[in-house]
This record gives C-alpha cells, structure tokens and sequence, in this order.
C-alpha cells in the first residue's frame, strides 16, 4: 500500500484493552470520516469490536477534539480515548 | 504571561505565584486553585493514582482554555500546571492562577480555569485501591454541568 498512512493512538482504559498504544494502518477502503473509522474498528475482530461497543469515546483528529462527522484522510494522526477526567 | 505545563514533578506554588507577579505592580489579585489526590473514591480506600496524558495536546488544550478564559476575563496571567505519572494521597495535582486588577475576575477566571480543565484537556486518571486493584475513574456529569454553566457567558 503505498502513500502517508494513518496514525492512530489509544489513550487510559482504550490503550488497556486493544493492548497498543499506537499503530499506523492505510486509510481503510471507503473511510472518510471519524464514524466511518469507528465502524471499521469494529469490525476488526472480537477484541476491537469490544473496545468500540460502547458510545463514550471520544476522538482527536490531528491533536483537536473531533466529532463523529470529522473528515479523517490518510496522513491524519486520529486519537481515540475515554472522556477525560483530569483536573 | 500566560504558563502552560504538564509535568511528573511536583510543583511550588511560591515560586509559580512570584514567576506570575515578577515585575507586575498592575495586578491587584490572583486567584488560586490547587486539585490534590483523595484517599478515598466511592467510599473505597484509595493507595495511588496515576494520571495518564496525552503529550503535545494536553499542552494545546490547556493553551486552547488560557486563551478562552482571557477572552472572558479581564486577566493579567494566568498559570495551569497539570502533574502526570503516579501521585499519592495529599500530593498536589493541578496548579491554577489567575491574575488580575480585581478580586472577581481573578477568582471567577481561576474556577472557570479549573471547570474547563476538567472536561476540556485530554487527561485520564486511574486509581489503586487498598486491595491492590486498580480502575480508570468515570468521567462525572456534575463536571460537565460545572463546565457548561460557563457556557453562556
């Protein structure tokens, strides 16, 4: 596969349970957006699907909160992470 | 000025206070926040809690809240100092500082400060029991709410 590829990092009980903190994938075929990308990590087999079952992750696209309708291309560094609880 | 750090060490509010003020006979108030680490979660005795980050934008996020808050508050400076890595009951955890002409806009920026850092930088924390255990701490809707208050202003 060739051209940039896209970062994705896993952050507090997400990073636990995927068992990695980063990992660069290609873009993955009709992907576009932060929900398109969810969707496919759900079909990554049992252990992802888990990981992503729930509805309170949360993601940054390039170091900024995103929401489900965020355009995501290869190249992008895509964050995902419970909501945060710092302070 | 504005200062911006997420550190492992522990920080001195003294000498954050004085880095605040140096030189600066404008200022006539700084309000202060200090987060310190709870022995006790849910009534469950608690031995550690190791807060987790996410380097480059936590930073970002925090500079993203300095910004937002001068934009609200009449502030002369501000500070926000985040501690990650392993903390123990009664160590200090966050740092907040907001200086001003007058008393209101320094308290009132300092817990708007601490409100928007709760929900609003990328920041996980993690606690160990007594019983050796460990889980990550469930975002609290009592801090959205805390946060959202502000967001009419």
């Amino acid at each position: 596969m060739s051209g940039p590829k896209l970062r994705i990092l896993y952050f507090a009980w997400l990073r636990e349970r995927i068992g990695t903190a980063e990992e660069a994938v290609a873009l993955p075929e009709g992907v576009a957006t932060v929900a398109g990308l969810i969707a496919w990590q759900q079909s990554r087999g049992e252990k992802f699907a888990a990981a992503f079952a729930t509805r309170t992750i949360r993601c940054a696209v390039n170091q900024s909160f995103a929401g489900l309708d965020a355009p995501v291309a290869a190249g992008d560094e895509v964050a995902f992470f419970p909501p945060v609880t710092g302070g | 000025m504005v200062t911006i750090r997420v550190q492992a060490e522990p920080f001195d509010i003294g000498a954050e206070l004085s880095v605040l003020t140096a030189g600066r006979a404008d200022i006539g108030g700084v309000g202060c926040f200090v987060g310190t680490v709870r022995d006790t979660a849910g009534g469950r005795r608690i031995t550690a809690m190791t807060l987790e980050h996410f380097p480059g934008m936590t930073e970002r996020a925090m500079t993203d809240i300095a910004a937002e808050a001068g934009r609200r508050f009449a502030l002369l400076g501000c500070t926000l100092i985040h501690r990650v890595g392993t903390l123990l009951p009664g160590d200090p955890i966050v740092l907040v500082l907001a200086a001003s002409a007058h008393r209101q806009a320094a308290l009132d920026a300092a817990a708007f400060l601490i409100d928007w850092l709760k929900t609003g930088a990328p920041l996980w924390k993690k606690e160990r029991f007594a019983d050796g255990t460990e889980a990550w701490v469930a975002a609290r809707e009592e801090d959205e709410r805390a946060a959202a208050r502000w967001s009419a202003a």
